[in-house]
């Protein structure tokens, strides 16, 4: 399967599974289901619920 | 059963919005604001341009978008002009009053203005919204000439987005480097030497002492001689909390609308955050500080009583061609006790006076170290 990015609702942060955040420990490959749940945007800090997937074009 | 009513529908009360209704989805939401209602985030409008953004494509949520996903009412370009905190009740500028069940003042602040002789004294912008940037991107020429004045954290950014897009700027400041009043003097400089290469004319100690209008052009003429002819004047000075509205209704007003590590004011059932709000007598107009007060104060109103936390938050200054970032430092004595690091890639840390690291600055690669210096770092607030 092809990685995701997904885009804070808030602030415009896109998370792209391919580069994982390893600031958080979140290695690159992460899938967005494996990302912690409390984890937060790095930019804005809003909820992982307050992300929307990307459709690919 | 009377709403919760929100006045502001900027980041502070966008949250609060956001993270009550994941605790409660049923008590009735109602937001008050003075300008459109549209979500947007306000860090964004100083990067807008080297993204490639017109003012329109900032809009998150529109002002229909944001009441469905809140579930809320907002009432857009609707002022609010008096608090009666004993009443439970706000009176709006028509006279009409709306009763509350508690009440949130998410307010924002203002661009302090400092006033300048001249002609074209009364033609100086600031950017503190929306409506602002639009304002000033409607009038910006492509190319065109900015002089900014003030070079903190807005000044800047405003600096690195215009000259990154081809516009001629002059950033203007009475201290001696960029970021004065955040990181010690190697710091700053890292910084505006990069912008100078970046196309950015530098104007540092030196103040504004006069701006005329001049046919086409403004005319920005320093306290050390300096002639600057410009298109449009960009202040960035700083922000001042917006407390009249609390003031006027007996809260206690300090720097800010005073509250408590439970976010609430002088007032019963009367709360503030964000810009606006003075917590334990820290006034931090950043989104961190923010996000936390709004997830706090979301459980709380949720019935949940909730004390603030705040950690260490370190602010990202939005300067590709330097990156910095500050974490501020909390304590008002100690020093800028070690600063290290080759060319623009420095770290600088800040101790108090019993020698425990208080804060930090970077630039450059040396940003990296975001994460490892904040672990460091003592929590601003911490509840017991």
């Amino acid at each position: 399967m092809s990685l995701r990015r997904w885009q804070c609702q808030v602030c415009d942060y896109v998370y792209d599974e391919a580069e994982g955040w390893p600031d958080d420990g979140i290695e690159p490959g992460t899938r967005w289901e494996d990302v912690p749940d409390d984890w937060t945007c790095p930019d804005c800090g809003a909820g992982k619920a307050d992300f929307e997937m990307i459709p690919i074009d | 059963m009377a709403p919760i009513v929100i006045i502001g529908t900027g980041h502070a009360g966008v949250m609060l919005g956001r993270e009550f209704r994941k605790r409660d989805p049923e008590a009735p939401l109602l937001y008050l604001t003075a300008d459109d209602g549209a979500a947007y985030y306000k860090p964004n409008l100083s990067k807008a341009l080297a993204d490639g953004k017109h003012p329109d494509a900032l809009i998150m949520q529109s002002p229909d978008k944001l009441a469905e996903m809140l579930d809320a009412s907002v009432r857009s370009q609707c002022r609010v002009t008096k608090i009666d905190a004993a009443a439970h009740r706000i009176e709006l500028a028509d006279g009409e009053q709306i009763a509350y069940g508690q009440l949130v003042l998410a307010l924002g602040a203002d661009p302090i203005r400092l006033p300048f002789e001249g002609s074209g004294a009364g033609e100086v912008r600031s950017v503190n919204d929306l409506l602002d940037y639009r304002g000033f991107r409607d009038n910006l020429p492509a190319g065109g000439r900015v002089a900014i004045i003030g070079a903190g954290l807005i000044g800047s950014e405003f600096a690195n987005d215009l000259a990154a897009t081809d516009h001629v700027v002059h950033l203007i400041d009475v201290a001696d480097w960029p970021l004065s009043r955040l990181v010690p003097q190697p710091l700053g400089k890292a910084l505006g030497d990069a912008l100078a290469e970046g196309g950015v004319s530098l104007h540092l100690g030196q103040s504004v002492s006069r701006i005329e209008r001049n046919g086409e052009a403004l005319t920005v003429e320093t306290s050390t001689g300096d002639s600057i002819q410009v298109d449009i004047v960009l202040s960035a000075v700083g922000l001042a909390p917006r407390t009249t509205l609390a003031s006027a209704a007996g809260l206690n007003c300090h720097r800010g609308i005073v509250v408590d590590d439970h976010l609430a004011t002088s007032a019963a059932d009367v709360y503030a955050l964000g810009d606006c709000a003075e917590v334990n007598g820290y006034v931090l107009p950043y989104i961190m500080p923010t996000t936390h007060a709004a997830r706090a104060l979301a459980a709380t109103l949720a019935g949940e009583t909730t004390r603030l936390n705040w950690p260490a938050m370190p602010v990202a200054v939005k300067t590709p061609m330097c990156p910095t970032i500050v974490c501020p430092p909390q304590s008002a004595s100690g020093s800028w006790s070690s600063i290290e690091g080759e060319g623009r890639d420095l770290t600088a840390i800040f101790t108090d006076d019993a020698g425990q690291p208080n804060g930090f600055a970077l630039t450059g690669a040396a940003t990296k170290r975001r994460g490892e210096l904040t672990k460091l770092m003592p929590p601003l607030l911490q509840s017991g």
